[in-house]
C-alpha cells in the first residue's frame, strides 16, 4: 500500500517536470514563430530611419504611409488585383476540372483508366524545374506568354495532380446507393455529378480548395519564369523584385508594410478555416 | 438513354465483377460519352499539354545545343551531360542541394516529431492518456510558417538577418554579444549555408508537426496504455510504438523534403539571389534559370532540369530502400 504511495508521488514529480519541459520548448518553439512575424509588423510601421536606428525601438508615430506607398508606389496593388485574378480563376477551373477527372476515374472502369491515374500520379512527384524550359515556349506557341490567361492554365495543368489524386480517393469512398437512386430517378450521369456527387464531395472539395489556394498564392517559380511582363506581376514575384530594388532606393518600411500586406490575407484565410485546414493536412498528403 | 442509367454499370460498385469491360462497352449512350468526352478529355488535353509534353520535350532538348530562339539545333549526344557535370559551379550547386537534401528532411523531420509528441502524449502519464494542456494553441501557432508565402519567409529571415537593423544581430548585441554587431549571416561563407537551412525549417516545421500530430492521434489510446502498464517509459514509447506506427507518414514526409531541398528555388533566391559568398547556397535550381533565360542556352538548361529529376527519383529510392531494409516491410496492421 504504502510503496504505490510513494511510487505515486515520485511519478508525479516525474510528470511535473516532463509537462514543464514539454512547455519549455513548445514556447521556445511559439516563440521563434510568432516574433518575426510581430517584428515584422511592428517594423511595418516604422520609418525607413527609424528602422536603421534600432531593431528594437517602438515607432515614434504609426507610419502609415508605408502602406499607401507599398500599395502604389511599388505596385503591390496592382500585383495584388493579379494575383487575385488568377489564383481566383485557376482555383474555379481546377477544381471544377479536377472534380470531374477524379469522379470519372473514380467511379467508371474504362480501358485506360489505370494509365490515367498513374500518369496523373507521375505528375506529383517530378520537379517543376524539369518542365519550366519547354513550358516557356509552348505557351509562347499559344501567345499566352507574359499573361494573365497563360498563368492560369498553367496553374490550372499544375495543381490538377493534387486535385485528381486528393477527389479521385474521396469520390471512391462515396456511397453507391445514392448515385444508383438518382440514376433510378431519372438523372442522367450529368444531372448525377452535378447536383448529387458534387455536392456530396462537399468536404473533400473543401479541404482541396484550401490547399490549393495555400498553393497557388505562394506560387513563385511559374509567375518568375512565365509572367515576366511588370504589369503582370502576382505578388511573389512583384515582392521579390520590390525587395531586390529597395536595396538600391532603400525603403525598407515600403518593403515591410509589403510584406505585412501579402501575408495578411492568407493568414486570415488560414485563421477562418484553421479546423478544416488541419484535418486536411492529414487526410490530404498521407492517403 | 436515360434508361441506360439505370442499367449495371453505374449502380454496380466498381470492385464487383469480371466482364465489367463488355458491359461497359454495351451501355455506352450518348448521355456517357458526352460525359466522357468533357470531363476527361478537357483536363487531360490541359495536363498532356502543358505538363507532360514539356516534360517530355526538356527530356529531348537535352541532347540538343537548342538556343531557344533560332528554330535550328542540332542533336549534341550527351555533351550538354558532360558539360554540365564538368562545370565547377554547377557541380558546387549540385553539392549544396545533396547537402541540403540530407540535413534538411532529417533536421525538419526529427524536430516535428519531437514536438508533435510532446503535444499529443506529453499529459500525464496516469490515467487516460492525454495531450499536454494548451495543445491547441501550440499547434495553431506552429502552423502559422506554413500559411506565408515561401518568398515572403525568405524575404522577412532576409531583413531579420540584416547585419544592422536586423532583429537576429539586435538580440545578440543586446544580450552582451558585441561580435554579432553587424554580423554578414547572409554574407559569410560559413553562416550562410546553416541560415538558409534554418529559414527553411522554420518554414516547414509546423506543417510536419500537425501532419505528425494527426497521425499520432490515428493510433488507438489503448496501444499506448498497453505499453504503459508493460512498463515503457515515454522515450521507450516514442521510439517503439509510435514511431514504427506511423512510419509511413514519416517516409512520405522524408520524400516530400527531399524534393523541396532538391529544388530549394525560393529560399535561395529570397536569402542570397546571387548565389551567396562563394556560391555556398547556390542551387541548382537558379543556375538552370539563369543558363536558360539569362544565357539562351537551353539544351544545357534542360539537361540540368533532367539532372535534378533524377536526383530527386535517386533520392525517393534511396528513402524507399532504406525504409524497407530497416524493417519498413513488416506492416504493421491495427486491426
Amino acid at each position: 500500500m504504502s510503496t504505490t504511495t510513494v511510487s505515486r508521488t515520485k511519478l508525479g514529480a516525474g510528470e511535473r517536470a516532463v509537462a514543464a519541459g514539454s512547455h519549455v520548448v513548445l514556447s521556445i518553439w511559439a516563440l521563434i514563430v510568432i516574433l518575426p512575424l510581430l517584428w515584422t509588423l511592428m517594423t511595418s510601421f516604422k520609418t525607413t530611419s527609424e528602422i536603421f536606428a534600432s531593431p528594437f525601438k517602438l515607432p515614434a508615430r504609426a507610419a502609415v504611409e508605408n502602406y499607401s506607398s507599398a500599395w502604389t508606389t511599388a505596385g503591390i496593388g496592382s500585383f495584388f488585383f493579379n494575383t487575385v485574378f488568377v489564383v481566383g480563376s485557376a482555383l474555379v477551373l481546377v477544381m471544377l476540372l479536377g472534380s470531374m477527372c477524379a469522379y470519372v476515374l473514380a467511379r467508371f472502369e474504362f480501358p485506360g483508366n489505370r494509365i490515367i491515374y498513374y500518369m496523373m500520379l507521375g505528375g506529383l512527384m517530378i520537379p517543376i524545374f524539369l518542365a519550366i524550359v519547354p513550358l516557356f515556349f509552348v505557351l509562347q506557341n499559344f501567345g499566352l506568354l507574359n499573361t494573365l490567361p497563360g498563368l492560369v492554365v498553367t496553374y490550372v495543368a499544375f495543381a490538377l495532380p493534387f486535385t485528381v489524386f486528393f477527389l479521385y480517393a474521396f469520390f471512391r469512398t462515396l456511397p453507391y446507393e445514392i448515385s444508383e437512386a438518382a440514376a433510378i430517378d431519372g438523372a442522367n450521369e450529368w444531372r448525377t455529378f452535378f447536383q448529387i456527387m458534387l455536392p456530396m464531395a462537399k468536404p473533400g472539395l473543401a479541404t482541396v480548395a484550401i490547399m490549393n489556394f495555400l498553393g497557388l498564392w505562394n506560387q513563385f517559380l511559374l509567375p518568375v519564369a512565365l509572367n515576366t511582363n511588370h504589369d503582370n506581376y502576382v505578388l511573389s514575384q512583384g515582392l521579390a523584385a520590390f525587395a531586390s530594388s529597395a536595396g538600391y532606393d532603400v525603403n525598407f518600411g515600403a518593403l515591410f508594410a509589403a510584406v505585412v500586406i501579402t501575408v495578411a490575407p492568407v493568414l486570415v484565410v488560414y485563421v477562418i478555416f484553421q479546423r478544416q485546414l488541419q484535418g486536411s493536412v492529414s487526410q490530404g498528403t498521407m492517403k | 438513354m436515360s434508361l441506360a442509367g439505370m442499367s449495371p454499370p453505374v449502380t454496380t460498385p466498381l470492385r464487383a465483377a469480371p466482364g465489367r469491360a463488355k458491359r461497359w462497352r454495351r451501355n455506352l449512350t450518348f448521355d456517357k460519352i458526352s460525359l466522357f468526352i468533357v470531363f476527361l478529355g478537357l483536363p487531360l488535353a490541359l495536363y498532356v499539354t502543358f505538363v507532360v509534353s514539356p516534360l517530355i520535350q526538356a527530356v529531348s532538348y537535352s541532347f540538343t545545343d537548342w538556343s531557344g530562339f533560332s528554330p535550328n539545333f542540332k542533336p549534341v549526344g550527351f555533351a550538354n551531360y558532360v558539360k554540365i557535370l564538368s562545370d565547377d559551379t554547377f557541380v558546387k550547386a549540385m553539392g549544396n542541394n545533396a547537402l541540403l537534401a540530407i540535413v534538411i528532411p532529417l533536421t525538419i523531420i526529427v524536430l516535428s516529431l519531437a514536438l508533435a509528441t510532446m503535444v499529443t502524449v506529453g499529459g500525464a502519464s496516469s490515467g487516460q492518456i492525454r495531450g499536454i494542456k494548451g495543445a491547441g494553441f501550440y499547434r495553431v501557432i506552429s502552423f502559422f510558417p506554413y500559411a506565408v508565402p515561401a518568398i515572403i519567409t525568405g524575404i522577412m529571415w532576409n531583413l531579420i538577418f540584416d547585419p544592422s537593423s536586423g532583429l537576429v544581430n539586435g538580440v545578440l548585441t543586446g544580450i552582451g554579444l558585441s561580435q554579432f554587431k553587424s554580423f554578414p549571416w547572409l554574407g559569410n561563407i560559413n553562416t550562410a549555408m546553416p541560415t538558409m537551412m534554418f529559414v527553411i525549417l522554420w518554414g516547414f516545421v509546423g506543417f510536419y508537426m500537425v501532419l505528425f500530430i494527426a497521425a499520432i492521434k490515428g493510433i488507438p489510446a489503448e496501444i499506448f496504455e498497453a505499453a504503459r502498464i508493460d512498463g515503457a517509459g515515454r522515450l521507450r514509447t516514442a521510439w517503439s510504438i509510435t514511431l514504427p506506427l506511423i512510419r509511413e507518414n514519416v517516409q512520405t514526409a522524408y520524400i516530400y523534403l527531399g524534393i523541396m531541398a532538391i529544388d530549394a528555388y525560393v529560399y535561395a533566391q529570397a536569402l542570397n539571389p546571387q548565389g551567396g559568398p562563394n556560391n555556398s547556397t547556390l542551387t541548382m535550381s537558379q543556375e538552370l534559370l539563369s543558363t536558360a533565360f539569362q544565357k539562351g542556352q537551353f539544351g544545357v538548361a534542360c539537361a540540368m532540369g533532367v539532372v535534378m529529376g533524377m536526383m530527386t527519383l535517386l533520392f525517393a529510392a534511396l528513402i524507399f530502400t532504406l525504409n524497407r531494409f530497416t524493417g519498413g516491410k513488416d506492416r504493421i496492421t491495427l486491426a
